[in-house]
């Protein structure tokens, strides 16, 4: 039996934390990176005695997250602890919701290379996130950090509807612009405030049983999780085709070794022992919440993609690229509003600004300079203080250390040249050291023209007034 | 009289009248304490020498009129499982014998607002789990009528230290019966609040759905005074109620006319003390001739009250005590070798055998395959307990029953019999289940001299009705003019 007489069945668990100011169940900060044990209490910190307040916000967000994927949200929902023991959970559970989602049944729509489809969502629900163990390298043992206990999570628990590692990362790329659409999440992967665990199984093409399925946890980027799903389908489908049976277990994934690997015994099958937490009360929303919760929701990637071909004119794949990003999305609005060049600021964006990012495997969060400052680009291009070849320079600049374009090209001395002497100068130099390319025009080569203007640009760093130049030439050589 | 035979009310008029002074109280109390501490041992931690540091400092600001609580300078003790920022809270656990929370339980705070004076921690079963006391890691306390008798539990510091006079009055907590049991053993009064009146913010969980902070004082009056200062909605507990402050001492009043008692049969059938009985019927011809209606009736759910409360408390006692793993704070064994082991070893070190019994009980309940068959079907028994108690007020004001089947027994005769044990909650449990206010009041005492308690339990929030109901008795009875506690050994 070959590979593709089989199917890969998958569904993915999503924990995003909420961009919250404070924490679930007490008041202390939720910002990353701050030193080990500073944004504590003695709440998160499980002292004896202590008990946990619902911050409201959270269940706004998971509203919103609810609403945003179309989800039916419950008006009677609870809270259940889950019990186990790890050093990073201090109280030995995880106050989390078993039965009683906040919201369920939904779905997101994706793009495939067949069309649309359905990724169906199970439920919706909160949850607080557990510490940090840190590797003590002085003693060898390990030290905790609970920092991130506490932080408020959405787990968002797909159906077993992907079919393959490009629908998984197409799904989590089109959750994780919804979440940022919304404004719930700031999603930053590298951070962990985005992670996926990624149930995979494999079954025969046609067979309506679903196989045995292995969970991988915690996977934090792109590519690794398509790297993973594609590695450890490949196993399944290779026990499963020498005779061997699937086993339920939960895996590790290692990027640098690029295997899974198994991570706990099977004697330690865990049970959570779920029951109501009894500090906490039953959280009710009333119709009048929901509903003005529904009517805050901003507009989400479709709808501006919508605009964006309507209104801007942009072509499909520009639409696409440029809406599925929140982040640049607004980038892109502002940039055009103020520049008053949507084409030009479209074409920066899924061109240059796209291939920097790329290069530098970088999220659009992480773009360093401001909407104000690539119109400003824009513009200086537009009006000729500078030239296309420049700007590229400057965007360079602008993501090594943001500040003002006009700035950048002052200190580097990159403004145009414009002035008809100055490029009348530069022009008959290059025709004197080129008499050959003349010769050549001349003969009708139109090609030598283009060589003429290019030796012109190096001469001036690219900073010769393009258009005159060719103009320049052209009388030149037309004389 | 003593000092220490006061009560609060009668040591805040004296106060008021400059017959004695707030340092004069403390020095009594602190005699007091050195006297008999050391034959009663309801201690885990006094406060001597500070509670004597603060009197002075407390007296000069009353006098300077920069405080002017009534409740200024007045001693109490703490029941050793509420957190007192500062001073070591040690649930009467060896896990938590060197723990100083960084905070005071809210109740705590609520009497420090007062410039009350904390006389020191009181002993306790180990994590309230109890009703004699004798499982505490430190000491086994005495109760003060009888030595050889146990003070009744959990709370049986508290109980044992009103009672004996080393404080004016105590808090306590209650989870099945863990303050009016000591109260009825100790001859003095306990009061659990309705569910939610108390936050239990700084109270170390027990079980979360029935643990309440109430007062354990030596007449009605103190109780419904304590209860003011303890009483009201807390932002940290969310199962705290937000209702209109009370003065309950406002209902303190001796006419109870057409007051409706309830009498529920079950509770004076099998298994209940003849002693007991007889000074309950007693009780109740009393409450006749003050005016009140008696009826008998039958609460027949209360039979499945106790298997329902012991699953319950204990799934939920199994989950709040799996923090004390020996990483962050509490006890941690001295030797592992790897993670698995320090949990272990830190937890069999740290807890005692009532603790782990039931965290080994609420583990099992909470099992998958076995939460329906017990979990969810305890819930469900206590829907029907506090239905039918629903039906009870719609008869009656109040339900009046034993607090207890027996009086306090000896010291050992139980301990390694735990079902025996818990036998003793049987007419305390059912309240907590259905988060109902119950208090219990002394009606008298056995031919050995023991006291026997009744217990007078009302509707939700209904504080008011109960305490009215026990200050008539009080009144008509006077028992704490009638009997002292012996110091019998």
């Amino acid at each position: 039996m070959s590979k593709e007489d089989y199917e890969i069945v998958m569904g993915l668990e999503v924990h995003a934390e909420l961009s919250t100011k404070t924490k679930i169940f007490c008041s202390c900060p939720t910002g990353f990176g701050a030193e080990p044990n500073t944004h504590t209490c003695p709440i998160c910190m499980a002292m004896p005695g202590t008990l946990p307040v619902l911050n409201e916000k959270v269940v706004e967000y998971a509203v919103k997250a609810g609403f945003a994927t179309n989800c039916e949200i419950a008006r009677h929902s609870k809270n259940d602890r889950k019990n186990y023991f790890y050093p990073d959970l201090p109280k030995a559970y995880q106050i989390s919701q078993f039965d009683k989602p906040l919201c369920e049944h939904g779905y997101v729509e994706i793009e495939t290379e067949e069309g649309k489809k359905k990724i169906r969502l199970t439920r919706i629900h909160i949850e607080e996130d557990a510490g940090k163990l840190n590797h003590d390298e002085y003693s060898g043992g390990s030290l905790v950090d609970l920092n991130r206990a506490g932080v408020p999570l959405i787990e968002i628990v797909s159906e077993p509807d992907i079919r393959s590692a490009k629908e998984a990362e197409t799904y989590l790329r089109k959750l994780k612009s919804i979440l940022e659409y919304i404004e719930v999440s700031d999603c930053k992967m590298q951070e962990g405030s985005l992670r996926a665990d990624v149930n995979v199984s494999v079954r025969k093409k046609g067979d309506p049983k679903l196989g045995t399925r292995t969970e991988m946890k915690n996977m934090n980027s792109f590519r690794s999780i398509a790297r993973a799903i594609r590695y450890e389908a490949q196993r399944q489908i290779d026990v499963l085709k020498e005779g061997g049976k699937i086993e339920q277990e939960t895996l590790r994934w290692d990027d640098v070794s690029g295997r899974t690997f198994s991570m706990r015994d099977k004697e330690d099958a865990q049970d959570y022992r779920y029951f109501p937490d009894p500090d906490l009360v039953a959280i009710h929303l009333t119709d009048e919440y929901i509903s003005k919760i529904r009517e805050t929701l901003p507009e989400l990637p479709e709808t501006r993609k919508k605009r964006y071909l309507e209104e801007y004119g942009l072509s499909q794949k520009d639409a696409n690229l440029i809406s599925s990003s929140k982040y640049l999305a607004d980038l892109f609005e502002k940039a055009s509003q103020e520049s008053g060049n949507p084409k030009a600021v479209n074409n920066w964006i899924i061109s240059d600004i796209s291939r920097i990012l790329n290069e530098t495997e970088s999220e659009p969060i992480e773009i360093p300079f401001d909407s104000h400052q690539l119109a400003k680009l824009v513009m200086l291009i537009d009006k000729g203080t500078i030239s296309s070849s420049i700007g590229k320079k400057v965007l360079v600049e602008l993501f090594e250390k943001p500040r003002d374009p006009e700035d950048i090209i002052a200190e580097k001395g990159w403004v145009q040249i414009s002035d008809e002497g100055a490029i009348l100068a530069v022009v008959t130099q290059i025709l004197e050291q080129n008499p050959q390319s003349i010769a050549d025009y001349k003969a009708g080569k139109d090609r030598a023209l283009g060589f003429l203007v290019g030796q012109a640009m190096k001469q001036t760093k690219g900073k010769a007034n393009p258009k005159m130049l060719n103009e320049m030439f052209l009388k030149e050589l037309t004389k | 009289m003593e000092i220490t035979e006061l009560t609060v009310h009668e040591l805040q008029e004296k106060l008021k009248k400059q017959e004695i002074t707030i340092t004069e109280i403390v020095g009594a109390y602190a005699k007091r304490i050195e006297e008999k501490e050391p034959e009663v041992q309801s201690f885990v931690t006094t406060l001597i020498e500070e509670a004597k540091k603060q009197a002075k400092e407390i007296e000069e600001k009353v006098k300077s009129g920069e405080i002017t609580s009534d409740f200024a300078g007045i001693p109490i003790g703490i029941k050793d499982n509420l957190c007192t920022k500062g001073v070591r809270t040690t649930c009467s656990s060896r896990m938590l014998e060197n723990f100083v929370a960084p905070y005071d339980a809210t109740v705590v705070e609520k009497l420090n607002q007062e410039n009350m004076i904390d006389l020191g921690k009181l002993n306790m079963d180990e994590f309230a789990m109890g009703g004699s006391t004798e499982y505490s890691y430190f000491k086994k306390t005495k109760n003060p009528w009888n030595l050889s008798k146990v003070p009744g539990g959990s709370s049986g510091g508290s109980a044992a230290a009103v009672a004996a006079g080393l404080v004016p009055w105590a808090l306590g907590s209650d989870t099945g019966g863990s303050i009016r049991q000591p109260a009825s053993f100790c001859g003095v009064v306990g009061l659990k609040p309705t569910y939610g009146l108390v936050s239990r913010y700084g109270l170390v969980a027990f079980a979360s759905s029935l643990d309440q902070v109430g007062p354990i004082t030596k007449d009605v009056r103190d109780s419904a005074m304590l209860l003011n200062l303890i009483a009201g909605h807390d932002e940290k507990d969310t199962t705290s109620a937000k209702r209109e402050k009370i003065d309950y001492t406002k209902c303190l009043t001796q006419d109870i006319k057409g007051l409706k008692i309830g009498v529920p049969k079950e509770f004076f059938g099998e298994g209940i003390n003849p002693e007991v009985k007889a000074s309950l019927e007693k009780a109740i011809e009393t409450y006749r001739l003050l005016g009140a209606e008696i009826r008998e009736f039958s609460l027949d759910i209360a039979n499945y009250s106790l298997a329902a409360y012991y699953i319950i408390a204990c799934a939920e006692a199994s989950s709040n005590l799996g923090r004390f793993d020996g990483i962050r704070y509490g006890y941690r064994t001295p030797e592992f070798s790897d993670l698995k082991e320090l949990y272990k070893k830190s937890r069999s070190e740290g807890f005692g055998p009532e603790v782990k019994r039931r965290i080994m009980l609420g583990t099992y309940v909470l099992s998958s395959g076995y939460y329906d068959a017990y979990y969810k079907k305890a819930q469900q028994v206590r829907t029907l307990v506090m239905n039918e108690f629903n039906q009870g007020y719609n008869q009656f004001d109040v339900i009046l029953t034993p607090t207890s089947p027996t009086v306090a027994f000896t010291i050992g005769s139980k301990s390694n019999n735990p079902l025996e044990m818990y036998l003793s909650d049987i007419c305390t449990v059912s309240v907590n289940v259905a988060g109902l206010p119950a208090i219990s009041i002394p009606c008298g005492v056995d031919k050995e001299g023991m006291p026997i308690g009744m217990q007078l339990i009302g509707n939700k929030f209904q504080e008011e009705t109960i305490l009215k109901a026990a200050y008539a008795y009080e009144q008509q009875v006077n028992f704490r003019e009638q009997y002292k506690p012996q110091f019998k050994s």
